[in-house]
């Protein structure tokens, strides 16, 4: 039985101009101590689907139908007080920006302990201990001085190891990462990935990576989501999708990073924008851009087709 | 060619250029007592630690480097956004650092620069239209109104903006096509050169190739020089001609892109390459540097990087290295120089 388990997701966002449809019949697993991307860009659902794992969704966001299995309980159906026994506990999160995740006005050591002792009865000088142990762990230097210090005293990079330290406090199964490095700079993004693929190899964490960067899902996950305009349109593990994609737009966004194309010639775009969600094309969301697309494209929409470990949402795949 | 830009043709050329910024603060910020007498202390941001480039006309230049790095400041102070505190710009052969204001006035016209976020650098109060006349109207003051429409239509096609949406407001645009309008207006008053500031950082993967590809169709159809500042550089594989790296307010390798990428020489160049994260088989570790990105504060006497750097020795940290010319590329270090690494 997997770890986690996300069944038939529906998220919606009641609005007044109508109903926003962020997520449409998501579904995907997760096993203990695996790694997943889920890629894609702006609006497409990626973090709809982290903070709905989280029950996070702002209102007037909330899950419409669907499960989320996790380790037997169904989050979507948890209450305010049982899913704060969950989160920041067995499943924690890290967020894209450290200087907003982290209090300014606390200490590390602060902040920290107070997460371990919301979640466990346990001393001070107990909680400051497994702080340390934690800070550590994720490499950092003189870790009993970073205690004492507020987060404006550290580099970027360091704040984000705090983060990182301050999600693992309570041991969690699952660490939900959400754009982690793409405010880092790209010496200090690839030293986070290191150290994140390290500690979940180390402590058999599993791990969703929230991503528009291919090359960074490359690195570090085994398994890749892909997402458009809110479904999950392929997905599958993570070398043979980014070799050989199934979608068009898939092979899109592939094609479209300048590594891709000899220097000094046109890169391949996907012509258009993705659609606003209150306005989503009919049949296949991707038809107006693809350029492989047929009649039936615009008329049906295709079904996310498993074909061994991979499966792609396309009548005609690639 | 190696060093073309090195010949008189340059279009733009840099020497020596400094800028610091005075973060002292007030009066009273700049007091302290020590040992029982009143002190006042001055404090400065060194941005730029003496930049020399050329570029020449025709090509485009990528300036890559981590936040910090002084990549922004030196594009803007070749432009004559800020005052340098120091060191010259020439462009087409004349300085252009120390002019009046009214003396600069044909050099705006030729330069021009695209920022990176298109949600910021667009009033949200003004029309695309207007928005586009402007230059036009300032720059070419004997020219009709009608004639500064027709330029508005024809540069708006050109950059794949629908010219029917002139009267729309920047809010009704996503951020690519806003992208494309913050070029259009750069491109209104027939531009030589244009600085680009990250310009594709703020966009969505797919929409960073259409707009890449309209810079560099722009420079095919016109004849564009670029100063092109980012900080991605698989953008730099693909775009540049040459590449400058910076570090800390220096240069520490200036060469052309195929040459850098391929043999990078300077330990931080090396580093920087062996971070970004690539699809396909990752056979070259990743090279980690020692301590922390420091701060343009306190900067180290000798080499900026040497705190870092694997290989320093006491020569670095006595002299600052210049660039030298290492095989086909420029290199700014000790250690390289003397055949050491």
């Amino acid at each position: 039985m997997p770890l986690l388990s996300v069944q038939n997701l529906e998220v919606v966002f009641p609005l007044p101009g109508g109903t926003v449809r962020a997520l449409r019949n998501v579904s995907f697993d997760l096993d203990r101590g695996e790694r997943i991307g889920i890629v894609g860009e702006s609006g497409a659902g990626k973090s709809a689907a982290a903070f709905a794992i989280l029950n996070l969704l702002g209102k007037p966001g909330k899950i419409q139908s669907g499960r989320i299995l996790f380790d037997g309980h169904d989050l979507a159906a948890l209450d305010y007080e049982a899913m704060r026994q969950i989160r920041g506990n067995r499943i924690s999160m890290i967020f894209q920006d450290p200087m907003v995740t982290l209090n300014p006005v606390l200490t590390i050591g602060a902040q920290m302990t107070e997460t371990l002792r919301a979640h466990r009865r346990m001393t001070r000088a107990r909680a400051r201990d497994i702080a340390l142990e934690k800070l550590r762990a994720v490499q950092i230097p003189s870790a009993e001085k970073r205690l004492a210090q507020y987060p404006h005293e550290l580099s970027g990079g360091m704040r984000q190891r705090v983060v990182i330290a301050t999600a693992l406090l309570s041991d969690p199964q699952i660490i939900i990462a959400d754009e982690p490095t793409t405010a880092l700079d790209v010496t200090i993004q690839a030293e986070i990935l290191e150290l994140l693929l390290r500690l979940c190899e180390d402590f058999a964490v599993g791990l969703i990576l929230i991503t528009h960067d291919l090359g960074v899902v490359f690195g570090v996950t085994q398994r890749i989501l892909v997402m458009y305009a809110g479904r999950i349109i392929e997905r599958g593990p993570t070398a043979e999708v980014i070799g050989a994609p199934r979608h068009p737009y898939t092979r899109g966004l592939i094609d479209a990073l300048p590594s891709a194309a000899r220097p000094g010639t046109p890169l391949k775009q996907i012509p258009g924008v993705m659609p606003s969600l209150h306005e989503i094309p009919s049949g296949c969301a991707f038809h107006d851009r693809c350029e492989f697309a047929q009649a039936r494209c615009a008329a049906e929409t295709p079904r996310l087709e498993e074909q061994g470990a991979r499966a792609a949402a396309c009548h005609f795949p690639l | 060619m190696p060093n073309a830009s090195e010949t008189s043709d340059a279009l733009v050329s840099v020497q020596n250029l400094r800028k610091e910024f005075d973060i002292s603060g007030g009066i009273l910020e700049q007091l302290s007592l020590r040992r029982g007498r009143i002190v006042r202390r001055r404090e400065s941001v060194k941005a730029l630690n003496g930049v020399t480039l050329n570029i020449a006309r025709g090509e485009a230049l990528c300036l890559v480097g981590e936040s910090g790095c002084g990549k922004t400041t030196a594009g803007r102070a070749i432009i004559g956004l800020l005052a340098p505190s120091g060191g010259e710009v020439h462009y087409d052969g004349r300085r252009i650092d120390r002019l009046r204001r009214a003396e600069m006035l044909p050099y705006r016209k030729k330069m021009q620069m695209i920022f990176q976020n298109p949600y910021a650098s667009l009033n949200p109060r003004k029309r695309v239209t207007e928005t586009l006349l402007e230059p036009a109207r300032f720059h070419f003051p004997e020219q009709s109104e009608a004639e500064h429409l027709r330029r508005v239509e024809s540069v708006m096609e050109s950059v794949g903006v629908d010219p029917a949406w002139g009267a729309r407001f920047p809010h009704e645009f996503s951020g690519g096509q806003r992208q494309r309008i913050s070029i259009a207006r750069a491109l209104m008053v027939d531009p030589e050169f244009i600085v680009a500031d990250e310009p594709i950082s703020a966009l969505d993967v797919s929409i960073q190739a259409q707009v890449l590809n309209l810079l560099m169709r722009a420079r095919a159809e016109r004849g564009l020089t670029y100063l092109f500042i980012t900080h991605d550089l698989s953008v730099v594989g693909h775009f540049g001609d040459r590449v400058a790296v910076m570090y800390l307010g220096r240069i520490c390798e200036l060469g052309e892109t195929r040459e850098v990428f391929s043999a990078p020489r300077h330990p931080y160049t090396r580093a920087l390459l062996s971070a970004i994260p690539k699809i396909g088989k990752d056979e070259s570790a990743h090279i980690k540097l020692a301590g922390e990105v420091q701060t343009p504060l306190d900067l180290p006497s000798g080499c900026v990087f040497r705190r870092r750097c694997a290989h320093a020795d006491e020569q670095c940290a006595r002299a600052v290295p210049e660039l030298h010319d290492i095989g086909a590329s420029r290199v700014a270090c000790h250690a390289v120089a003397d055949g050491r690494i």
